[in-house]
């Protein structure tokens, strides 16, 4: 019902944009305010209406799906967790995404941020990631098949160091359990001891670090998950083969659940950015049909 | 001595990085780890200074009765409150067995990090939506080649980066336009001009990195350079 009611709200809102079209080649320009209302409209309308679209899975998703694939159960993968709340709702599904994948692959998991609100966001998404089924049904324990080693200050420096010993930057989890008595860490040293870092970045420090200070110096494979505003950026990394994959802001998620036939947040949350994207678009046709409008008049006036 | 000893000190620090990634075993490898212990607890403090100074700051606006008094005043007792919820849960937690984080589900700091501080934090960040389409709408005009050029560019990569516009136009073709324009775009233009950005950029590091090294840049102790 609720559904119906958006999707013919969502036609009225279509027709008004044509009329607004109209009244602009008219010479009636449009307020700001309105611009406000129909973004406004085109992000939640959709979200009442329950509706995915087909979405074909680009290479660089399929990349990095098809490496962890390669991974070998009981794999040792880093996650780092680098970005807030205000970039949630573009990362945090990717993470959960990701956790799902990787605790039904029983890789084991250890958690850590450059970003002080990283962990608990990683907090966030095991909760979400353990109401799975198959995943609740594996009973797993933190330390042994997850570890949150929580939040370390000093950006790239912390990867530097990383890479001599994990033990000197985290010398306890997030439990305060030091790190040689977590049963998941016995054998992890520094980055030769794990098979794959993943890297949930919203900025500085984020990706660009890890490759830098990382991937470059270390060697380790890793693969991340970025904001669409960052994402542009990694792909220099992306073709050097830096990085093994990327998962670009919200249809990076939504296609990396399609890749793993996961129906998660991603997905639903499409639907409004692609409303949202089409608003803008026509709201830009507007404005220039405005502009054009308008120095048609100057043209004429100074005749 | 106030300016030699900071410069002697910035540029062993400075070699030792550079020669430990070429050379990472000891003494280099054992001092670079050294440095970056220091580099992580100088950032720490700096965490710290920052607050400190957000507080001073607020201080100040409060006795001086300025306009953004009551902003300054919702600053100190956020900041405040959330410093003491924090060590609350941190203490207390470690009585308990086994010991819970102060950030760990359940604890009080956790439900300000959940129901407020990320609310708040969407809200301001989701505000960025409106913003943009209103700015594209009044300044992504074709008014030269460059600004029609960035234009179709745009136009593309937004219309590619959602499956809605490769829909709309299936009726006539099966091959997705949009989608297909939009990795090219990215692929080839944007990696092109990120790469050129990228070297710009690590040039410039390294040119001015070298400056500090040996002491011919000093406004970073508060003198000019040469």
């Amino acid at each position: 019902m609720l559904s119906t009611i958006a999707m013919i709200l969502s036609a009225i809102v279509g027709l008004s944009l044509i009329y607004l079209l109209i009244r602009t080649i008219q010479g009636h320009p449009v307020e700001r305010r309105i611009v406000f209302v129909y973004i406004g409209l085109a992000v939640v309308l959709p979200l009442l209406m329950n509706k995915t679209l087909p979405l074909p899975v680009t290479k660089d998703v399929r990349k990095l799906y098809d490496r962890l694939e390669q991974l070998q159960p009981g794999s040792k993968v880093l996650c780092a967790f680098d970005y807030d709340p205000p970039s949630a709702p573009e990362l945090q599904p990717m993470a959960v995404a990701f956790l799902k994948y990787a605790f039904k692959k029983d890789f084991k998991i250890i958690i850590m941020g450059l970003w002080p609100q990283g962990p608990q966001q990683a907090q966030q998404a095991i909760e979400e990631a353990m109401l799975d089924p198959i995943i609740a049904g594996k009973n797993l324990v933190q330390g042994e098949d997850w570890v949150n080693l929580g939040f370390q200050s000093g950006n790239e420096f912390v990867i530097q160091s990383m890479g001599t010993e994990f033990k000197r930057m985290f010398p306890k989890d997030n439990r305060r359990i030091p790190y040689e008595d977590i049963p998941l860490l016995q054998n992890v040293v520094n980055f030769s001891n794990v098979d794959f870092v993943m890297n949930f970045s919203a900025g500085k420090p984020g990706t660009y670090e890890w490759v830098q200070f990382g991937v470059d110096r270390f060697g380790f494979e890793l693969g991340a998950g970025n904001t669409a505003v960052q994402a542009p950026m990694m792909y220099p990394y992306l073709r050097a083969g830096q990085l093994k994959g990327l998962l670009g802001g919200m249809i990076g998620a939504a296609e990396f659940e399609k890749v793993l036939n996961e129906k998660g947040k991603a997905s639903t949350f499409l639907l409004a950015q692609t409303f949202a994207h089409a608003t803008v678009i026509i709201f830009i046709i507007i404005g220039n049909l405005a502009f054009f409008a308008s120095r048609k008049k100057k043209t004429a006036g100074a005749r | 001595m106030r300016r030699q000893i900071p410069i002697l000190i910035t540029t062993i620090a400075g070699l030792v990085f550079a020669i430990s990634y070429f050379i990472p075993h000891d003494p280099f490898g054992e001092s670079e780890s050294i440095f970056g212990d220091w580099i992580t607890i100088v950032q720490a403090f700096a965490v710290w200074l920052g607050a400190l100074n957000l507080l001073k700051i607020s201080f100040e606006k409060i006795s001086s009765k300025s306009a953004d008094r009551h902003y300054a005043a919702i600053i100190i007792v956020s900041l405040i409150g959330t410093l003491a919820v924090g060590f609350y849960d941190g203490y207390s937690g470690m009585a308990q067995d086994p010991q819970v984080s102060f950030r760990d589900p359940g604890t009080n700091f956790d439900w300000l990090y959940r129901f407020i501080y990320t609310p708040l934090s969407a809200t301001m960040f989701s505000m960025l939506a409106f913003f943009v389409a209103s700015a594209s709408y009044r300044a992504f005009r074709a008014r030269n080649v460059q600004a029609t050029l960035l234009l179709i560019a745009g136009f593309f990569v937004m219309g590619g980066r959602v499956p809605l516009f490769d829909m709309m136009i299936s009726p006539i073709t099966d091959f997705p336009v949009f989608s297909w324009f939009a990795d090219w775009i990215m692929t080839y233009p944007n990696t092109a001009g990120q790469r050129a950005i990228m070297i710009g950029i690590a040039l410039g590091i390294m040119s001015s990195s070298l400056r500090i090294i040996l002491g011919i840049e000093r406004s970073h102790i508060g003198g000019g350079s040469g």
